[in-house]
């Protein structure tokens, strides 16, 4: 195995900025008090000025007020928070709640508890480039619909979906929408006001700040129920220690995050897709073929007559890093439920690979990349008993 | 580092032995399908006085323990007669791969199947049977269920894809619940051939397809 690894797995976890461990790093040894109010003593104070700094900065990216940012431990308790305080909320009033089948399974296992817990769910089908479609929303939200939880961009195929329309229709039709935008923030415009959201999710590990903390956007107004008990941190919705160290390393990796970084992001995509496409026979690209409607860092295919499993571990071998769909590759033993949503056959979702981007990666890595399947996709393909036309 | 396989695996997956297609086999066999994600397909050439296999050759759709167990049952296949070679299963495939994480045992399992159904297709076909049990629906059906439909990863008699067969004189017609045209159509129908034709007593093996 080489030395140098070719790291394309950023829409699970990004390189953590050194700045922002920098940023961190006195958080841990110095100023390591309990964020306290400015009544209590001065350890206390500095932490939750720190805190506070953080929050003032997502808060700006989000262009809402710090107190509706509210710090969690990353997008699973964000999403978590904002489905079931919500439910706890709306109990005995309203008990419907709509969401689309590719969304993160944080939102998707959190909305079939509530339905065991008694909740309606309407989850809504996406096309084959993974869009929901509005007018369906429409006829899907009745007036027993407290919320519309509709993710941003696609964990494995990179849709984006229309979330201002989306937004703008909840608004009009008096429903709370939540959107989980963990892999779209500071890529891509968040403004609440904009797209008209009342809840947003978002994790710093995907934006190369550290893993364990995220945050949940949450309306002024809106009825939301703590549903861990404790204290009375994070405006009393979230009880617990804050993460403050965390929530510093997340601030700063916001800060970092510069609109040239997406362009370039952006051309290493369209390389990819491009060259993949042009030059390996019987490749399938999965999601939106615009590229404008994708996460800037997301690149998903299928080969076909080959399985994923067996690409991703003798790239792996070549030193990249990357995921498939294959039910070989999970703990389940099933293919993508995201790929099946969208229509795919079977086949289809065992051979899709993602490659997912950062700012970290190079051109010169792409090209080492689209060089390296082109010999790992015919050395399979020679064994495979699958031929063309079959 | 710590991948779940072991060095073995790793190397045999590699470097596979035995990949390819074989041209004039005594015997083949099919196992698994694209739907699952896991397919093998296994050639074998056999030396029709001492029963030894001459010659085996595969081709593998799948990840790494279907293709190392592939190489490594090919290996441990060679030069044994059918009879011995009858006798390894995935627990001995495994045992010369230093081990196989559990829940990878179903892939595995795959090229030890296709290694028993070609024997038992060349044994059929080359009056070793110790028992010649007549083709009857029935057998048709157990048989069938073990081709995938590729629409659901699941068997086509479980799917319902299959519901009728008939055998007669020789002749089995099967019928499949999908339109001619289908994209599947020609790939279910050879799989379907490829299970029952074999048979020592099938003539002719007919697809009828019914679906709309």
């Amino acid at each position: 195995m080489k030395n140098t690894v070719i790291y394309l797995d950023n829409a699970a976890a990004t390189r953590t900025d050194p700045d922002v461990v920098k940023s961190m790093l006195p958080y841990f040894t110095e100023t390591y008090a309990v964020a306290s109010s400015q009544f209590s003593h001065t350890p206390g104070i500095l932490a939750k000025e720190g805190l506070d700094r953080a929050r003032k900065i997502l808060a700006d990216k989000l262009r809402c007020m710090p107190e509706e940012v509210i710090f969690t431990s990353g997008g699973t308790e964000s999403n978590n928070l904002a489905l079931k305080g919500l439910a706890q909320a709306y109990r005995g009033q309203k008990d419907h709640i709509v969401c689309s089948k590719i969304e993160h399974n944080s939102v998707l296992h959190s909305c079939q508890w509530l339905e065991k817990e008694g909740f309606r769910l309407t989850t809504m089908n996406v096309d084959e480039e993974g869009f929901v479609d509005l007018d369906q929303l429409k006829k899907s939200i009745t007036d027993k619909t407290f919320l519309v939880s509709i993710q941003h961009g696609n964990q494995e195929v990179g849709t984006l979906q229309p979330i201002e329309a989306i937004g703008k229709l909840c608004k009009e039709k008096g429903v709370l929408f939540h959107t989980d935008a963990a892999l779209s923030f500071t890529q891509l415009d968040l403004d609440v006001n904009r797209i008209h959201a009342d809840l947003v999710t978002v994790s710093a590990h995907k934006i190369h700040g550290p893993k364990g903390v995220g945050a949940l956007y949450v309306r002024k107004g809106t009825k939301l129920k703590k549903i861990q008990h404790g204290g009375y941190s994070e405006f009393d919705l979230r009880p617990g220690t804050e993460n403050v160290a965390g929530a510093v390393g997340f601030g700063k990796a916001v800060e970092l995050a510069q609109p040239e970084h997406v362009e370039f992001i952006r051309s290493l995509q369209k390389t990819l897709c491009d060259r993949l496409v042009q030059e390996v026979e019987g490749v399938e690209i999965n999601g939106p073929k615009d590229l404008n409607k994708r996460l800037p860092g997301n690149v998903n295919v299928s080969f076909r007559r080959i399985e994923g499993e067996s690409v991703v571990l003798h790239l792996d071998m070549k030193g990249i890093s990357v995921i498939t769909g294959s039910a070989c590759f999970s703990r389940s033993l099933e293919p993508s439920y995201v790929m099946m949503a969208m229509g795919f056959s079977h086949e289809r979702a065992h051979g899709s690979i993602r490659f997912s981007f950062s700012r970290f990666n190079t051109a010169e890595e792409i090209h080492a990349v689209i060089e390296s399947c082109k010999e790992v996709v015919e050395a399979l393909r020679k064994i495979s008993p699958l031929k063309d036309k079959e | 580092m710590s991948l779940p396989y072991t060095k073995k695996v790793l190397e045999h997956f590699m470097h596979p032995h035995n990949v390819g297609k074989m041209e004039n086999p005594d015997a083949t066999a099919t196992e698994g399908s694209p739907a699952c994600g896991d397919m093998v397909k296994l050639y074998l050439k056999v030396d029709d006085k001492t029963t030894q296999i001459e010659d085996i050759k595969f081709e593998s759709y799948g990840c790494a323990s279907n293709i190392a167990t592939g190489s490594i049952i090919t290996d441990l296949a060679i030069g044994k007669t059918l009879e011995e070679a009858k006798k390894l299963n995935w627990k001995t495939a495994a045992e010369a791969l230093g081990g196989l994480p559990a829940i990878k045992v179903h892939c595995a399992v795959l090229a030890v199947d296709a290694l028993r159904t070609a024997i038992e297709n060349y044994e059929h076909r080359h009056g070793l049977l110790k028992e010649k049990i007549p083709t009857t629906e029935d057998v048709v059906m157990k048989r069938l269920s073990r081709v995938i439909n590729p629409l659901a990863g699941l068997d086509v008699v479980k799917t319902k894809l299959v519901q009728e067969v008939l055998v007669r004189d020789g002749v089995v017609t099967v019928f499949v619940e999908l339109p001619e045209a289908h994209q599947f159509a020609n790939n279910v129908k050879n799989e379907i051939v490829e299970r029952i034709e074999p048979l020592w007593d099938v003539k002719k093996v007919k697809i009828v397809f019914r679906g709309n």
